[in-house]
């Protein structure tokens, strides 16, 4: 079931796996934090870093392909950092036709930098999901005092993300079934395709809401009076298994 | 064309780690955690016992809806924020909330976003845009009163509004940050975005009309809800609107923009000194440093402006809920 | 004659758009009875559950174990009659199979120690025995039916009411949760179109239809009559 592609947990049993939640989390902050407080060019740093981040990889046993992948989800951003290439001042390298912009030295390493920091960041929070079970995340964010009310309210997006996402899904099926261009270039006008997702949109909203009502009489018939309630938690650690879905 | 990878939310405005300096990113936590904890009181008030239930599969609707895309033109695909449809359907306080736990999940899921940038993406998407979304909304419908357009063109603007404005404090933080130069980011993100919104407010559109078409009560549950607040929330959306206008020459990268909005703005200048002293004044390679100050001092000042108009609005209903 | 645990008298309910749900429906349940509640679609049986619930008020009498159900009590008498309604996707709202069994008890107010224990007492009672970390979204559907019964078995109400228990199950998972079923004291009221189900497990029958009782007697009685079956769209 493709339901799985959207949970990022990959149940093993490493010694990463099993590391408690509420230090496993604080440390990936801590580990980013550090990143970003590196200044540029602190290759040294970068290079000892990512050594550190193929060290946990290893012993999470997760596969580095699979952190690599998952990892090129923040390549697209460094567009935006782009301009810093022209930006900062110093020896200048190269300057583009036309006369207005000029690629520096500084610039070079100033934007080689940034786009590291990040890839490392990114890394570690792709290990972090990888080695721990969503509600052991919540656990740990608990342990970090966020709010509970925010907490609990994390923990029915996850519930019913997958049941939310089954229904979009089905809904983008039913107008694939309808259009009756081939290769995905639907007729009709950018307005019109867009004010029939609003539609879906809206749908989804109306069965969303009723399903919530739903859900809230299911609590209040076990005896929900609005306060949340948390049990003082055991991490499922190596024993949440996917399963047969 | 059916997505078997997942890709939730538009790339565009989830800033992931490393590109914010840190200080940018305290002081936008700072913001979020404001707007959360304000959040939190507020819809407690509003939506009582029932909160959680509903915000939570909301939030995962909001979810599930960033993946309805739609194509735009040959590959290109448009995405849905859902800032501004949270917001109307919601109310402000609980969008926000539901927001947050959307942009949490995301990037420690997905990485869609930073971790410890996660303060600007709570505050761009979570706090700014369903606030600014539903002042908006509010001040549409005041001016449309009884009128069905109201509804509709509301809920347009609203959504484009709050993604224009969610973008440009994203330019603004990028710029900041010295990630990229705010001359540059400002007019990139914010005509980008001036795009994409037309996209979001259609949806918004869509949507709107058919929760209305099916279940009208839940969208002027909502409205009768927030009667108690009434007219605030149109006078900070009409006022918003007028600090849009205002701050409009900004996103051209002539100094000539940039002097004229100062001087517009000077009127706040001479109001408020004090906060332009808490953000650092770094040398901007690429950009004079006067510039920069009036740059700060224009945002600052619409941060301010925003910030002071939401409090009276919390006063205002405060009151109102006190009086027998 | 022993006091019935659920007594139904002239209970009438009215939708906020006019439609009339129930019109007048007279029904008792005594302790550790097996009731069937049948009838067509539309016949009022979900509508019943949740006055019984306490989550819809209508005009008439209901009383539980011999109090009458109102806003005061409501609270208190849910934890003696627990409800199982349809969709277990309603009713698993938790992220682990543990959350949503200990809720129950959890708001109850028992202590940590007490609720352990009733989640692995209730998840065994459903065959669903080291149950408690797995994720609710990935059980299987016949998986979810019983660990939504096990949210509700964990507060150990008096009665058990279960809307569509068994719909949507393949014969292996139904079978076992009719073994489930059968081995549980509670008096129960269990709606369902599953008139084999209501033959291999309840007693005694209650045809609902148009939100009124048409009969209410041995199931054996009711399920031969063929004539009446027809008439009330079965």
């Amino acid at each position: 079931m493709h339901i799985n592609a959207l949970d990022s947990y990959r149940p093993g049993r490493s010694r990463v796996h099993r590391l408690d939640p509420r230090v496993k989390l604080p440390l990936t902050l801590l580990f980013i934090l550090s990143v970003a407080l590196m200044p540029d060019r602190s290759w040294v740093a970068f290079g000892l870093s990512q050594g550190l981040l193929l060290l946990v990889t290893f012993l999470s046993g997760v596969g580095a392909g699979l952190v690599q992948r998952r990892s090129a989800v923040a390549l697209p951003f460094t567009l935006a950092a782009l301009t810093v290439i022209f930006a900062t001042p110093g020896h200048p390298l190269w300057t583009l036709p036309g006369g207005l912009l000029t690629v520096t030295d500084a610039g070079l390493w100033r934007f080689l930098s940034i786009v590291i920091r990040s890839y490392l960041s990114v890394q570690a929070a792709v290990l972090l999901a990888a080695t721990t079970p969503f509600p052991d995340l919540l656990w740990a964010a608990r342990a970090l005092r966020v709010p509970r009310t925010l907490v609990a309210v994390s923990g029915f997006l996850y519930r019913y993300l997958f049941v939310l996402a089954d229904e979009a899904q089905r809904l983008l099926r039913a107008r694939e079934a309808r259009s009756a261009a081939p290769g995905g270039r639907g007729g009709g006008s950018v307005v019109w395709r867009a004010r029939v997702t609003g539609a879906m949109a809206g749908s989804l909203f109306i069965r969303s809401y009723e399903r919530s009502e739903r859900i809230y009489a299911a609590m209040l018939a076990r005896g929900y009076d609005g306060e949340v309630r948390l049990l003082k938690y055991q991490p499922l650690g190596e024993e949440a298994s996917l399963g047969e879905g | 064309m059916l997505k078997t990878e997942v890709l939730p939310a538009s790339p565009q405005m989830h800033i992931p780690d490393g590109f914010l300096s840190l200080s940018v990113a305290v002081v936008c936590w700072i913001v979020a955690i404001a707007g959360i904890g304000l959040a939190l009181w507020r819809s407690r008030k509003v939506l009582g016992e029932r909160q959680v239930p509903l915000m939570g599969v909301l939030a995962a609707f909001i979810f599930a809806a960033q993946m309805l895309n739609f194509t735009v033109a040959g590959g290109t695909s448009g995405h849905f924020l859902g800032g501004a449809l949270a917001a109307i359907l919601l109310g402000p306080w609980a969008a926000t909330l539901t927001l947050t736990t959307v942009v949490a999940i995301q990037a420690l899921l997905f990485q869609d976003g930073g971790l410890v940038v996660m303060g600007a993406n709570i505050t761009n998407m979570a706090v700014i845009a369903p606030l600014v979304a539903y002042g908006v909304y509010r001040g549409v419908r005041l001016l449309a009163g009884e009128r069905r357009w109201g509804s509709l063109v509301g809920g347009f603007l609203a959504a484009w509004i709050s993604v224009v404005l969610a973008s440009t404090a994203c330019a603004v933080e990028l710029g900041f940050s010295g990630t990229s130069p705010i001359g540059i980011a400002l007019p990139a993100m914010a005509g980008v975005h001036a795009l994409i919104g037309i996209g979001e407010g259609l949806i918004t559109l869509g949507a709107l009309a058919l929760v209305t078409a099916v279940r009208p009560d839940l969208v002027e549950a909502e409205q009768v809800k927030a009667r108690i607040g009434g007219l605030r929330w149109a006078w900070v959306g009409l006022g918003l609107a007028l600090v849009l206008t205002l701050l409009s020459p900004l996103a051209s990268p002539h100094p000539d923009g940039l002097e004229r909005v100062a001087e517009n703005l000077g009127f706040i200048e001479a109001a408020q000194s004090a906060p332009y002293e808490v953000i650092p004044d770094y040398v901007f390679p690429g950009i004079s440093n006067e510039a920069l100050a009036t740059i700060t001092a224009g945002v600052a000042g619409t941060l301010i402006v925003f910030a002071v108009a939401v409090g009276i609005a919390a006063l205002y209903r405060r009151r109102e809920t006190a009086r027998p | 004659m022993m006091e019935p645990c659920v007594e139904v008298r002239d209970v009438r309910f009215t939708y906020p758009d006019g439609r009339e749900a129930l019109r007048g429906i007279n029904l008792h349940l005594a302790p550790g009875e097996k009731v069937a509640l049948v009838g067509p679609n539309g016949a009022g049986k979900s509508t019943l559950i949740l006055l019984l619930a306490g989550l819809l008020k209508g005009q008439g009498s209901i009383r539980i174990f011999g109090e009458e159900l109102t806003e005061k009590n409501v609270r208190r008498l849910r934890a003696r009659l627990g409800v199982v309604f349809q969709d277990p996707d309603d009713q698993l709202f938790s992220p682990t199979v543990f959350d949503d069994v200990a809720f129950g008890p959890l708001y109850a107010g028992l202590p940590e120690a007490e609720v352990r224990e009733r989640v692995a007492w209730a998840l065994d009672q459903v065959g669903l025995a080291g149950f408690e970390k797995r994720l609710s979204h990935h059980l299987s559907l016949g998986e979810k039916k019983r660990a939504a019964i096990a949210t509700v078995l964990a507060m150990q109400p008096e009665v058990l009411v279960l809307d569509e228990p068994a719909a949507g199950l393949d014969p292996r998972a139904r079978r076992r949760l009719i073994a489930v079923l059968r081995d549980l004291p509670q008096a129960m009221l269990l709606a369902t179109h599953d008139l084999w189900l209501v033959e291999e497990l309840l007693p005694r029958t209650v045809l609902l239809n148009g939100g009124t009782v048409v009969a209410d007697g041995p199931t054996a009685a009711i399920l031969t009559n063929k004539r009446l079956l027809e008439t009330h769209g079965l």
